[in-house]
């Protein structure tokens, strides 16, 4: 039996700032819970089955977010699933739960992701020193920068290209009322001003460490009639690869390559560049955008993506726009921020991103990566019923 | 000797916990001297209060203070009590009904031996001496029956009284809310390294770096593998890699950060070894930061003997041999 038909038809986020100490993590899901069962015009009683997802269980100290969520998320007597890809879990939860509507298992599947960084210290967790092993590591930044510096060299990149990343995402989250960062000030120049924390990853280069929730609402097409402006998901896929291996691929991971060819090939896309309307790509460091950009085949390897970039086309005006929600550059609950990508994808194909919509978006990707560039996961959705 | 080495780990952070509104208002109460239930939309009163109700599944925001009394509904018997446990002796775990709830709380039961707890008997708080707004406030629930069976408010001259409200306290202005609570957690583990990568590091306590080749693809792993990554064969043939290498790429961290152990600016670099197929990650010194190049040749710097340990931290760091870069060709498909 084919996939059955499935769509997206409730979006919800909760206002993401660094520090959410008005609610606990069971207040923070649901105020993106109750926002997305708002938007689909379902409730918690309506729902078959729920998914959650969260970041590493060290980035917040809870070991078993399933257990002790299960009333808050209204999750009695129904099946509840927790998902575990470290930073592309929001994606990878997102996937299961579409997996189950598709699947013919349930209707009307809820999943949720969150975190909320300010109960720990993510760069603490990333750190802990291994006994036998030299202690250097540094964190998420002090692991990628040495391959931004790779990709940098190869791509022979000018260096000013994560800049006008930086400065552009900041400039969108001003659209996103739910964005955590809010610097009307940031421009090229000024990120190139900041600080090198990791070098060559600059200060206003890296992701904030925030508190926040994501919820989706997706269901079968049934469903899915009832609602005036639904998300059909056009294609998933998810890929992993070893964290290290002789001669891996760091820049461009053959297991994004790979998830790539797949997601396009169910998509029904040969094009992405001219076929995808809008993109949500998982940038927690400015560079990450040409390189997935690369990856993800809108633009030729060893350079095509900062040429993208630099043209100025992954704007919001521009061919391509990336992260018209200030992407994770501007907002960062590690382990919702790849349903949020999802999420803001959903919204785009939905005519439903407000200020930050991009006009007549039909076809849109979320994407999320996660591990040591090791986990993927992405999906497209589409505003019409996909053929296939 | 050991076939593995293996050397103790501990995990250790304090969680710092946003309460929200619900259990806020409960932790808040105890601080303050007073239990305080949510009530259900059935009606129900639940200690502590939940946040969310089970039925309607709105917060709960209707709040009871019950009774510091209550009836045993069910205990276990804790014979050899654990590490931060409430007592350092033999106790009960009960489930508490408090007079005015209508569901138990889980806590301790100040009892010496297992016949001294029943289900139904009748209990009530032990205040702990210094309130803060946790659930170690109640420090444990205590009979109220005593050892002669006459109900009694004495609890007497052996144990601890519970502790009156401070009326004093409860006058002082309560600026806020309890909002936050801290969750030390602390993991204690023995970590395993295994036998490939404890032939390394047995390695590295008599100054070599030894590798293993994997017999399938035949790339040298170092340190070695239990499996090779890409084909899933253990790789079995040692090898001794040089000294001296390559840094393919690298990155200066100038950002301090909470447990680091080398202070910052300082350069961690994958050096690639004449050898070897795969980088490992060390630290550079001798030479300015901003002086590192991809493609610089280094080469280990030991430190003395007498301080080998089984540890890649034998090699204090990898400094320049003054050697011509390598050719970019040499190294660029370990980028």
């Amino acid at each position: 039996m084919a996939k059955q038909p499935a769509a997206v038809v409730g979006v919800g986020q909760t206002h993401h700032r660094a520090k959410r100490e008005d609610v606990s993590m069971a207040g923070l899901c649901r105020e993106a819970i109750d926002r997305a069962l708002l938007d689909a015009n379902l409730t918690l009683d309506e729902i078959d089955a729920i998914v959650v997802g969260k970041a590493p269980d060290l980035f917040e100290g809870v070991m078993m977010p399933e257990l002790f969520l299960a009333d808050a998320l209204g999750a009695a007597g129904k099946p509840l699933l927790r998902v575990h890809t470290a930073g592309s879990v929001g994606g990878s939860t997102a996937i299961v739960a579409s997996s189950l509507v598709q699947a013919g298992v349930h209707k009307r599947v809820l999943t949720v992701a969150f975190e909320k960084q300010s109960e720990s210290n993510a760069m603490w967790a990333l750190s802990v020193p291994l006994p036998f092993n030299m202690p250097v590591h540094a964190g998420a930044g002090g692991y990628f920068a040495p391959h931004v510096r790779s990709y940098i060299r190869r791509s022979e990149a000018p260096t000013h290209v994560g800049a006008i990343v930086a400065a552009k995402d900041r400039q969108n989250a001003l659209k996103n009322p739910y964005a955590h960062l809010k610097n009307p000030d940031t421009t090229v120049e000024s990120v190139l001003a900041s600080q090198m924390l990791w070098d060559p990853i600059r200060y206003d280069e890296t992701c904030p460490s925030s508190d926040g929730a994501c919820a989706l609402v997706i269901v079968d097409e049934d469903t899915a009639a009832a609602s005036p402006n639904p998300a059909w998901i056009h294609g998933t896929v998810m890929r992993s690869e070893a964290t290290t291996a002789a001669e891996r691929d760091q820049v461009n991971p053959q297991a994004s390559r790979d998830a790539a060819a797949v997601l396009w090939k169910q998509a029904g896309i040969t094009n992405p560049i001219e076929e995808i309307d809008a993109a949500e790509i998982y940038v927690p460091f400015s560079w990450f955008e040409p390189m997935w950009l690369e990856s993800l085949g809108f633009a030729e390897a060893n350079g095509g993506g900062w040429r993208l970039t630099e043209s100025g086309a992954t704007a919001m005006d521009g061919r391509l726009p990336v992260n018209c929600s200030g992407g994770v550059l501007s907002s960062n609950p590690i382990g919702a921020s790849g349903m949020l990508r999802f999420g803001e994808a959903a919204l785009q194909v939905r005519g439903a991103a407000g200020e930050h919509q991009v006009d007549g978006a039909r076809r849109a990707l979320g994407h999320a990566y996660g591990g040591g560039s090791q986990f993927f996961a992405m999906w497209v959705v589409g505003s019409e019923k996909p053929s296939n | 000797m050991a076939r593995t080495l293996s050397a103790p780990v501990t995990v250790a952070f304090d969680y710092t916990r946003s309460t929200g509104p619900v259990l806020g208002r409960f932790l808040t109460g105890l601080r303050d001297g007073k239990v305080l239930g949510g009530r259900t939309s059935e009606g129900r009163v639940v200690v502590p209060p939940p946040e969310f109700d089970p039925v309607t599944h709105a917060a709960i925001d209707e709040f009871v203070e019950v009774a510091p009394t209550g009836t045993v509904t069910s205990w276990t018997w804790v014979p050899e009590p654990v590490k931060d446990q409430p007592f350092d002796r033999p106790f009960a775990f009960a489930l508490v009904t408090l007079d005015g709830a209508d569901a138990p709380l889980l806590h301790a039961l100040d009892v010496t031996a297992p016949d001294q707890v029943s289900t139904g008997m009748r209990v009530r708080v032990r205040w702990a001496d210094e309130r803060v707004g946790a659930i170690t406030d109640i420090a444990c629930f205590e009979p109220v029956v005593g050892l002669d069976g006459v109900e009694s408010d004495d609890p007497g001259p052996d144990r601890a009284r519970p502790q009156p409200r401070n009326e004093a306290a409860t006058e002082r202005s309560r600026p806020t809310d309890v909002s936050g609570v801290v969750t030390p957690v602390s993991l204690d583990y023995l970590y395993a390294a295994s036998p490939e990568e404890s032939a390394f590091y047995r390695g590295l306590n008599e100054g070599r770096i030894l590798g293993q080749r994997c017999p399938s693809c035949q790339k040298v792993y170092v340190p070695p593998r239990s499996a090779c990554p890409s084909d899933g064969t253990p790789t079995a043939e040692e090898v001794e890699v040089s000294q001296t290498g390559t840094i393919t790429t690298f990155c200066i961290v100038n950002v301090p950060f909470l447990g680091q152990k080398i202070t910052p600016p300082y350069v961690s670099a994958y050096v690639l070894l004449d050898g070897a197929d795969i980088a490992v990650l060390h630290l550079i010194l001798g030479v300015e930061a901003s002086e590192v190049r991809m493609g610089m040749r280094v080469e280990a710097v030991w430190k003395p003997e007498e301080e080998w340990q089984y540890s890649l931290e034998n090699i204090d760091h990898f400094e320049p041999t003054g050697e011509p870069d390598a050719d970019y060709e040499s190294y660029r498909h370990h980028l």
